[in-house]
């Protein structure tokens, strides 16, 4: 069972949380009208066997968007903070 | 064929004051408690168990435990008949009925034994190579006679009676296994402070310490620490409960079994637990297994593991023979003869090495044990039964007698579950077997299981294992258990020679999957070297044991073939679950109607009890149709939509998905979420919107309304509500964190419902007094919020049916008696409610694409809304919905379809073709949704067709072959009603 | 060329005792060959033999990493269908079912192809529509399907759940009966022998480290067992498809996620059809040896590591007790898990790449067993012809750049991902 730290609600099980793919890309900027730069983040991957930061949402806990680290060749987990916090950042 | 009873008199772990009556094959016979299936047959003499999968061999018991190979039964009858159990796991407890497998007439006789005949055809693989001819095709001729010879027990097609149960665990320290090891470490973990677990799948705690003597030091350990353990309040033993799997997290997946406890459903009771158990550390002391010896017709039944033969004569009370030969490399078995011979068994140790320890020499001649230094056996002799062995010692040949024969090729350490993790075994050429490879920072093996094998190491091992799986100055300071009293079994061995084909008998590998030496050597022959094709083209350690006792023969007969070490021959990767798993037990509770949960509206009670028919809708259960319009669905929605377009009628929408938008930049919000502008939409007014994905397909649609400035109410559909709402949230959190907005859902806190029909203003008028809905207060589109009886009530005048229409939102607690007082209120205009089947006819009369025509394929122009899709401003998925394919003249696009002729109907999922081209192929487009239209007088459908609305007016041919049907069509605005609007705005 | 396998070889080696010949050539990497694929698994290896036997190009290696028919091919849930409704996917899995019903023979091994039907079920009256279309599709294409309605399914299955209790009720479905399983193994193994007596080289354990260029150009690989130049060079090697292709600088839209399989003891006949739930993604049929053989949902994450959660195996079995009640008592034998490819819209890409003389078979998702052989063809075809075969054209690497994704089950994008 991949375990998830969620920063709010402590250690969860994965089952907690929806998934959403790599979080290390950058999403265009509201209003980016080149369809390229758009076609590469919507559908290009790196999906690297090993470290891998990616969106994970708590859907039954806080509910907040987290990017956690994760290695992909063993689901050893690295941390987690909130996406909100690092996108500020 | 049946022997002589077996019991000693005296002695085991059984209680000889609890007989037990059990049943096998509709005869009766008697154990005691403490027995296994397995100890309560072979003490009635009963030793031919099991028919081989493919040679019908007789076969026996070779072991007492969970790594049994032969004796397989099926349990129970009706719906609890349990195929392929090994008696050696079934603990005897009365009731229990149980037979025996794979022997087609009787086990004793069975005519299928003449497979053994043609076994030089047979071997390895032999069925890639024929069963290919006459023709193409001809597998289908030979497959149903494999699949029937195939297979061990029979399933049941019977619902399962019984109940299982699914639970969680935390705890600090897990220890798996109650053997030395794992005894030694719950103990130090537990005077530690730890919160332990200590699990094992025997009924018993002791593991290997239970085939010692009951009067035994060891025993007395066992007993004491046992003792111990159950005084300490913050460690847990459970018994029956075998760890079948080591998963992410510190996870183990563990299942209880409890048919000896003889649950009873009818009280709750289960017949199996699974845990999902949460650990900060592992302890895996898991013991190990005896290897067997491969030589000529090592299968006959009577041929059995040395430690199991002491297992059975110590714990069981059962003498497997009164004439035994130990065939053996290593200390330990030497133990297992002496304790046969204790019991009264003549016995002879054939050792293969050709000098021992001189104490075990000593041991052996004041037991009166015969010893035969340097020999190692060639074949067996016997059928039904063992009747001797033929032993090469040096260049002589000897023919020993005997009823028993004992093999023991040292011991393979148990590491099933350190490999479920993904880390590799090693090999340990010391003690010639494979060994945990590594471990993860919180997980550690110990005992037997690490491959410490020598005296009472394995104690010493578990409890530093214990101690350091809790950590500290604490766990360090607690003391070492005293060790037990008597000998200390060194452990020595020397490796098996890799075996030869017998000039006698086959010899076999994988027992149950009748896999021999000379299998290896075939597969090797034909280049299927790898471990893993051996195992896949032989079949070798694919039976229901997974080759516990065979897999590690066959990589050492493999690397001699190919000239390499073991461990540059490997392993083949090991697979939870570590022993068979009752996938009752994995689904828990999630069967029948809990097997996915139920959401309900608030309204669910009134619809049931006024007539009602459900239909499931995803995870809803919604109201299809009401009684009073009809019995069947095709029938009443008919009489429904006549309601809503005549009268007025009223329907649950509770299940839309309601999002509660708030904050000062929420018009800025949704104006980015939705392709349409919605910065200027007027507090009191609602808009109907689209939602992009980044892909520009339609990722839903549905009506934000504006109650205050910084304030929003967001409807969704159904199907996508909660998948909005994370997009939403998404957006918010990752990609533009600057805006100032909240959302919450509140699909649950409000029940919504539809009045709907030329009459919902006079019905509201009726049910709402003192609300002013005209139409100049609350045009089309218009919403407010209101109170009503003390009641907050949000009123959003849109319409899905096309006929003026009211949403009418209250706190879901309130739903059915605002529901209730409507219909009341209203009742002299006829109100009545409308299912779920007439909201969806209704709506694709008025063109709305809903259900199959949102299938995340289509885009926004699909849906003919391109027109929708704001030129002012950015919003999600505008620049992907450019790409030249998307905006392709020929998409498939929504169009309205009446039907042409008289009697015929059209149906969803039909294939549209242009009137006049041949039917073939994949043409046009398909039909979405279809209904009768009450008011065309004919089957209407909505659909995607090739190049859409320009094809306006033609005529096509909807195709379902799959009745043999093509019906003639034509292709028009999917707005079938009211294209203007007028009754909207009345 | 080796001896063929029949029953009369057969009884002619159990008389003489006579050893049998190895099944393919045990082969060491030559200095370079026309043609190099990257992976011995089912389809590159069925690439190889449609290389040889369809376009004569003889001068092929297949280099494996590990042992042939390591991957995919041999952890799957063996099934073989054409009921697809998408246009060009349809005519590409009904190519590749054909070549299944002629397998064992083409190939001369025996691989067990058992056309015992597919049946799909609908839990609704809309979803009965959804395989309605699919079934229409494929008759209008010359492919059999049937329609069954609720009765039709209780006399095919008359051990389904069709009590009160049942949560989501059956309204029927629809039948292929071309469709069936294959023993998944033997697929590998045929076309290795059928490959290697043509003249392919077959490098067992030689793992590709990364590419030999010339400017935009792929002219070789490099291998654990040294430089290997190829005039051409093909990449097939599912679950790791992102990183081979990343040696090449490429960037792919393909995630690798886990997908479980499982099996139960065996047991005598019981499910003689392959079944599909409709409620959720499950299906499950039995092997010729009596395990019940089924498979459910990917776990929803990337990982690369060949074992699953333990929540989703509690998932797919209680999808199996909810469609067939009597599994509740069977025992489960095994589980695993296989490394796939997935793609934003759920469908494969097989063509060329924008570097010259490299192509690429990847991105198959659910559904890579039951395409190996036109796969193999079709990827051949690609590779000597140097331009995509007609079936696979709609397969294309830039398909997402253009706007015409491939989304034949209307999951819509990444949806699988949770």
């Amino acid at each position: 069972m991949l375990r998830i730290p969620c920063p709010h609600c402590g250690e969860r099980d994965y089952t907690e949380f929806r998934y959403a793919g790599d979080a290390s890309k950058v999403r265009p900027k509201h209003g980016t009208d080149d369809v390229k730069t758009w076609h590469d983040f919507v559908f290009l991957f790196d999906n690297p066997k090993g470290p891998h930061r990616e969106y994970w949402q708590h859907v039954l806990g806080c509910r907040q968007w987290l990017v956690l680290e994760r290695n992909t060749a063993t689901n050893e987990v690295m941390g987690a903070v909130l996406a909100r916090t690092r996108e500020a950042s | 064929m049946s022997r002589a009873p077996s019991r000693l008199p005296a002695g085991g772990r059984i209680d000889r004051n609890q007989p037990v009556t059990f049943t096998l094959e509709g005869r009766q016979y008697s154990g005691y408690a403490g027995d296994t299936l397995a100890s309560a047959l072979l003490a009635n003499g009963i030793s031919l168990v099991a028919r081989s999968f493919k040679y019908h061999r007789p076969r026996g018991f070779i072991a007492a435990g969970v790594e049994e190979p032969n004796g397989l039964f099926t349990l129970g009858t009706g719906g609890r008949t349990t195929p392929n159990v090994p008696g050696t796991t079934i603990e005897l407890h009365a009731g229990l009925v149980a037979a025996r497998q794979n022997g087609f007439p009787s086990i004793e006789f069975d005519l299928m034994a003449v497979n053994q005949w043609f076994a030089p055809v047979l071997g390895a693989g032999f069925y890639y190579k024929t069963f290919m001819g006459p023709r193409r095709g001809s597998w289908m001729f030979y497959e149903p006679f494999i699949r029937r010879a195939a297979g061990l027990g029979a399933g049941t097609y019977e619902r399962d009676p019984d109940r299982y149960e699914t639970a969680h665990a935390y705890t600090d320290v897990l220890v798996v296994g109650a053997g030395p090891a794992g005894l030694a470490a719950a103990r130090a973990a537990g005077l530690a402070g730890a919160r332990v677990l200590l699990v094992e799948q025997d009924f018993l705690a002791g593991g290997s310490l239970l085939s010692a003597p009951v009067d035994s030091g060891e025993a007395e350990w066992c007993a004491q620490v046992v003792a111990e353990l159950a005084r300490m309040p913050n460690v847990q033993v459970r018994l029956r409960t075998t760890a079948f799997g080591l998963y992410d997290g510190n996870t183990v997946g563990l299942v209880e079994r409890r048919d000896a406890l003889r649950p009873d459903p009818e009280r709750g009771e289960a017949r199996e637990v699974l845990t999902t158990a949460r650990a900060g550390s592992i302890v895996l002391a898991t013991g190990a297994y005896e290897r067997p010896l491969v030589f000529g017709d090592n299968d006959r039944p009577g041929i059995v593991l040395a430690g199991a033969a002491e297992t059975y004569a110590n714990r069981y009370g059962v003498l497997l023979g009164r004439q035994a030969v130990v065939l053996t490399n290593n200390d330990r078995a030497w133990t297992s003869a002496l304790a046969l011979a204790a019991q009264g068994s003549a016995v002879t140790v054939v050792e293969q090495r050709q000098t021992v320890d001189a104490s075990l020499l000593a041991s052996a001649e004041a037991a009166k044990v015969a010893v035969m230094l340097g020999g190692r056996a060639k074949y067996a002799l016997g059928g039904k039964h063992v009747e001797g062995v033929v032993v090469a010692a040096g260049s002589r040949e000897v023919r020993l007698h005997c009823d028993l024969l004992c093999m023991s090729g040292g011991f393979a350490p148990v590491v099933h579950l350190s490999s479920h993790t993904g880390i590799k075994p090693l090999y340990r050429a010391d003690i010639d077997a494979f060994v945990p490879g590594g471990h993860a920072a919180t997980h550690a093996s110990a005992g037997a299981a690490n491959g410490t094998l020598d005296g009472w190491a394995a104690i010493i091992e578990g409890h530093d294992a214990g101690v350091r799986a809790v950590g500290g100055d604490a766990a360090a300071a607690v003391s070492s258990p005293a060790l037990p009293a008597g000998p200390v079994h060194r452990y020595a061995l020397q490796p098996v020679p890799v075996p030869e084909l017998p000039p006698r008998g086959k010899a076999f590998i994988d027992f149950q999957g009748d896999v021999g030496l000379k299998d290896v050597h075939v597969a090797h022959q034909e280049g299927y070297v790898s471990v893993e094709h051996l195992k896949r083209y032989t079949t070798l350690g694919m039976g229901t044991d997974q080759g516990k006792t065979s897999n590690i023969n066959a990589i050492g007969v493999m690397a001699n073939l190919r000239s390499l070490s073991v461990p540059a021959t490997g392993t083949t990767t090991f697979r939870p679950p570590f022993s068979p798993l009752t996938v009752g037990a994995l689904a828990g509770r999630a069967v029948g109607h809990h097997f996915r949960p139920i959401r309900r509206s608030p309204l669910h009670d009134w619809h049931v009890a006024n007539g009602a028919t459900l239909i499931e809708a995803g995870p809803w259960l919604r109201a299809w149709f009401y009684s009073w319009a009809g019995s069947t669905a095709a029938s009443a929605y008919i009489e429904e939509m006549k309601l809503v377009r005549c009268g007025v009628g009223i329907a649950d929408v509770s299940s839309l998905g309601k999002i509660d938008v708030q904050g000062p930049d929420a018009a800025e919000f949704l104006n980015r979420v939705y392709v349409n502008g919605f910065a200027k939409l007027p507090v009191g007014k609602a808009r109907y919107g689209v939602m992009l994905n980044d892909d520009a397909t339609v990722l839903d649609d549905g009506t934000t309304a504006r109650f205050g400035e910084t304030r929003y109410f967001m409807t969704t559909t159904t199907a996508q509500a909660a998948e909005v709402m994370s997009h939403l949230e998404f957006l918010l959190q990752t990609a533009w964190p600057e805006l100032n907005v909240a959302v919450t859902s509140l699909t649950d806190q409000w029940a919504g419902m539809s009045v709907a029909g030329p009459k919902a203003r006079e019905a509201l008028a009726l049910a709402l007094p003192g609300i002013d809905l005209a139409d100049g207060t609350l045009p089309h589109m218009g919403v407010r919020e209101v109170e009503f009886e003390g009641v907050p009530l949000r009123i959003l005048r849109l319409s899905f049916s096309g006929e003026l229409a009211y949403e009418l939102y209250v706190p879901a607690d309130y739903g059915i008696a605002l529901w209730e007082h409507v219909l009341k209120a209203a009742e002299p205009l006829g109100i009545r409610p409308y299912g779920l089947e007439a909201l969806a006819s209704l709506r694709i009369e008025k063109g709305h694409a809903a259900g199959l025509e949102l299938d995340h394929r289509t885009t926004l122009d699909d849906l003919g809304l391109g027109k929708m899709a704001s030129r002012e401003k950015a919003f999600v998925g505008r620049e992907l919905r450019l790409r030249p394919e998307l905006q392709a003249p020929e998409r498939w696009s929504l169009v309205g379809i009446e039907c042409l002729e008289d009697g015929a109907r059209l149906r969803g999922g039909a294939i549209l073709f242009a009137a006049g081209e041949p039917v073939k192929g994949h043409g046009r487009g398909y039909i979405t949704s279809v209904t009768w239209s009450i008011e065309l007088g004919k089957y209407i459908a909505l659909g995607l067709y090739d190049g859409g609305l320009r094809h306006e007016g033609e005529e096509i041919v909807c195709a379902f072959p799959l009745k043999g049907e093509q019906v003639r069509a034509r292709i028009v605005s999917p707005i079938f009603i009211d294209a203007k609007g007028e009754r909207l705005h009345v | 060329m080796t001896e063929r396998y029949s029953a009369l070889a057969l009884a002619r080696h159990a008389l003489t005792g006579a050893p049998w010949e190895r099944a393919w050539r045990a082969a060491e990497p030559r200095k370079s060959y026309d043609v190099v694929i990257i992976g011995g698994g089912g389809h590159g290896l069925a690439t190889a033999y449609y290389l040889a036997k369809n376009h004569g190009i003889t001068n092929v290696a297949v280099i494996e990493k590990s042992y042939i028919g390591s991957g995919n091919v041999g952890r799957n849930t063996t099934l073989i269908r054409s009921n697809y409704q998408m246009p060009g996917n349809t005519q590409f899995f009904e190519h590749s079912l054909q070549l299944w019903e002629g397998l064992s023979h083409e190939l001369n091994y025996n691989a067990m192809v058992s056309q015992r039907g597919q049946i799909v079920l609908a839990h609704s009256p809309s979803q009965l529509d959804v395989v309605a279309r699919k079934g229409n599709t494929m008759l209008l294409n010359g492919i059999d399907s049937e329609l069954l309605d609720r009765g039709d399914v209780m006399r095919l299955l008359p051990y389904l759940d069709y009590s009160k209790d049942c949560r989501f009720p059956i309204y029927g479905g629809i039948i292929q009966r071309r469709a069936g399983t294959v023993r998944h193994d033997a697929v590998a193994w045929g076309y290795a022998r059928a490959a290697s007596n043509l003249g392919v080289d077959i490098i067992e354990n030689c793992e590709v480290t990364g590419f030999v260029r010339d400017g935009e150009r792929i002219t070789g690989v490099e291998t654990t067992k040294g430089r290997v130049l190829a005039g051409r060079t093909g990449i097939a090697v599912a679950g790791h498809t992102s990183a081979v292709a990343a040696m090449a600088g490429l960037r792919l839209p393909v995630e690798s996620h886990i997908l479980q399989a499982f099996v139960t003891e065996p047991i005598k006949p019981f499910v003689h059809h392959v079944i599909s739930f409709g409620a959720e993604l499950f299906y499950i049929s039995q092997s010729d040896k009596g395990g019940l053989v089924f498979g459910g949902h990917i776990d929803g994450f990337n990982t690369y590591t060949q074992r699953g959660q333990l929540p989703k195996i509690q998932t797919v079995a209680e999808c199996a007790v909810a469609l067939i009640p009597g599994i509740s008592r069977l025992r489960l034998l095994r589980h695993w898990g296989g490394i796939q490819d997935m793609t934003p819209d759920g469908s494969p890409f097989i063509g060329r790449t924008p570097l010259r003389d490299l192509y690429l078979n990847g991105g198959w998702c659910y559904q890579g067993f039951k395409a190996t052989p036109a796969s193999g063809w079709c990827f051949a075809h690609t590779i000597a012809h140097e331009d995509e075969h007609p079936l696979v054209r709609h397969m294309r690497l830039d398909r997402f750049e253009r706007g015409n994704g491939l989304d034949e089950y209307g999951l819509g994008l990444w949806t699988y991902r949770q």
